[in-house]
């Protein structure tokens, strides 16, 4: 491990600040820092260890491998940067790239939407408020693959929960996952109505932290409902909303049990996400080169989304 | 108290920015206005939860129905004639007794190893002081950012390659490692970057001084953090026990690429590829999601409120 390399603070602060025992000054002694420094990594080898064997690693063996043709049967040939030079002129990345771009576009504006309204919503001094918390919660707690097995009924064009409300009030409602324009949006909706309770509460969570006397400042000041919402309440949970914004964007570029159980990438290719594309390619085609670059591909889209996410947030803030 | 903007506010303000409302002075008699705001917040929210919980109850409520009644496409949430019958077929169909024994167990490793080795971690990174400290608390934490897809083909790679496991010889090569073994799932997620951080937060909020005098008496750190602040963290270590069992129990994506033969499958998987062999069969399906949710949402129910705050907690930091 890394612990050995480490060199121990020649003197360590902390161990002068602590006063001594009164009564046994001498005969128990503090423990050393350099003691201290073996015992935090000894505690610390399990979590650092599986870090580095299946985090660290994996990451550089991801970028070798995707210069090479790796097929996990048959050798490695080192391909330089074909494999991504083959991604720029394949379709089917076009296609997923634009789903999930398309994906994302929809999903993280309504997924903080839903998540702060809610929130405003039950940010309030009130009994019930507990009780609606946790019914408004209850969606997260069912995996992914239940809510998309609920969801394919529920979507279901005849008998489903969905068209038969919109019949009541007259709407005819679409084939929703037959049809390739329809399949996407639904796949929004249920992400939003399987995801928003978590955010909610981290809304919560920021709205209780902002202080009441800027609301009374700003009422003082002949600030309306909205003002207030709009230039205390906002600029107070730009922290939340950054944290809320990451997690969605980052979520919603690696979106994949929904399309994989609900329409398998259909119809018509509507539904391959990136995540699908690079599963199919890994481990359907055992393409595990192609599908290495793929997803560094894929992580540096994530990356420069959440940079300009924090360039935009931040803005927002001043 | 200048409350008078309070009294003027429209119910459509009111409901935009709902903060404003836990401002008004509780002592102050309510104003129609203040009521009818109250019943449009009321309405509000029971749409919303009908919204969040009608889909589960009317799924419950598919499981139950015989086939017949199920096409007939009436919304009845109570069956007319309820029946086991799907539940039957599902475990007849299917082994999903023993999907629901692997989920179990994955779950369960899950949730134990890492209340074990998140809390170690966290104990070391909020309460011993050592160099390097706030490096390894940055890694940790910004890996959280690193989408699972780019680590997964070296992971199973790995896996596969672990000496004299699954048919392997010294050197990792000629057999299948720990692929199709529980430890596939269990290890890499042993111990979290979520459950050290959770736990060092949580140890943060421990005084130091219950150590400092514990240290000085010349117990060891072990000691120190097994028998003072171990005990301590059982409410922290529960609500990171419940979130990592839900983990486990809901993961998908990884134990369908580690987890190949069919006695191996878990409740999700299984649960996927039945949507595909039984597209019409509606209630098995159902019966299955049931099945797959319940024991999450049962824990749930019993543990909401830690959950909620368990997850704010975390959110708000």
């Amino acid at each position: 491990m890394s612990a050995p390399t480490l060199t121990p603070p020649a003197s360590a602060p902390e161990a002068a600040t602590t006063k001594p025992a009164p009564r046994r000054p001498r005969k128990s002694r503090n423990p050393s820092a350099r003691q201290m420094t073996w015992n935090a990594w000894l505690f610390l080898l399990v979590p650092v260890t599986l870090f580095v064997v299946f985090m660290a690693l994996p990451i550089v063996m991801a970028l070798v491998i995707s210069f090479t043709d790796y097929a996990i049967v048959g050798d490695f040939e080192w391909l330089g940067i074909d494999n991504y030079l083959a991604i720029a002129v394949d379709p089917f990345f076009w296609v997923a790239l634009r789903n999930t771009a398309y994906y994302t576009l929809l999903y993280v504006p309504a997924g903080l939407l839903v998540a702060l309204g809610t929130a405003l919503l039950l940010n309030r001094r009130h009994r019930a408020v507990r009780l609606f918390r946790t019914f408004f919660y209850i969606p997260v707690v069912a995996s992914t693959v239940a809510t998309a097995t609920i969801w394919f009924w529920m979507l279901n064009p005849q008998n489903g929960l969905l068209n038969v409300v919109l019949g009541w009030f007259g709407i005819d409602g679409p084939a929703w996952l037959y049809e390739s324009q329809w399949a996407m949006i639904a796949i929004v909706m249920m992400s939003v109505w399987a995801g928003f309770g978590a955010n909610m509460i981290i809304f919560l969570g920021g709205l209780q932290g902002v202080p009441n006397d800027l609301y009374e400042a700003a009422r003082l000041d002949g600030a309306n409902a909205w003002q207030q919402f709009r230039y205390v309440t906002l600029p107070s949970l730009t922290r939340t909303t950054f944290l809320v914004s990451t997690l969605l964007i980052i979520g919603a570029f690696q979106v994949f049990d929904q399309a994989y159980v609900l329409t398998k990438g259909g119809p018509g290719n509507s539904t391959v996400t990136m995540v699908y594309y690079i599963y199919n390619k890994g481990f359907g085609a055992l393409e595990m080169g192609y599908a290495s670059a793929l997803s560094f591909v894929l992580f540096l889209i994530i990356l420069v989304f959440s940079l300009l996410n924090a360039r935009l947030t931040n803005r927002n803030n001043s | 108290m200048t409350n008078t903007l309070s009294g003027t506010r429209t119910i459509e303000t009111a409901l935009a920015a709902g903060t404003a409302m836990r401002l008004l002075p509780p002592a102050r008699k309510k104003t129609t206005r203040q009521r009818v705001a109250t019943v449009a917040w009321y309405i509000g929210v029971v749409l919303i939860s009908i919204i969040t919980v009608a889909p589960l109850v009317w799924t419950i409520s598919t499981s139950l129905k015989p086939a017949t009644e199920i096409l007939s496409g009436a919304l009845n949430l109570i069956p007319a004639n309820p029946t086991l019958e799907n539940y039957l077929q599902v475990f007849d169909e299917v082994p999903f007794g023993q999907y629901f024994v692997n989920s179990l167990v994955l779950g369960i490793g899950g949730a134990l190893t890492n209340i074990f080795f998140g809390a170690l971690g966290g104990y070391a990174l909020a309460k011993l002081k050592f160099r390097g400290r706030a490096a390894v608390f940055a890694v940790f934490l910004s890996s959280l950012m690193i989408p699972g897809i780019i680590t997964m083909i070296p992971s199973f790679l790995i896996l596969r390659s672990i000496p004299f496991a699954g048919g392997n010889d010294a050197l990792g090569q000629g057999g299948l490692g720990l692929i199709n073994t529980y430890w596939a799932v269990i290890i890499p997620g042993a111990a979290g970057a979520f459950a050290v951080f959770f736990m060092k937060q949580f140890f943060e909020t421990l005084p130091d001084e219950l150590g400092e005098a514990a240290r000085i008496d010349g117990a060891s750190e072990f000691r120190i953090f097994a028998i003072i602040y171990f005990p301590l963290a059982k409410a922290g270590l529960a609500v990171l026990g419940i979130i990592s069992f839900q983990a486990g129990w809901n993961n998908f994506l990884w134990p369908l690429i580690v987890l190949n033969s069919q006695d191996m499958m878990t409740v999700q998987v299984g649960l996927a590829s039945f949507v595909n062999n039984y597209e019409t069969a509606y209630g098995p399906l159902m019966a299955g999601t049931v099945i797959a949710s319940l024991p999450v949402l049962l824990v749930f129910l019993f543990a909401q409120r830690y959950i909620i705050e368990g997850v704010a907690h975390v959110g708000s930091k």
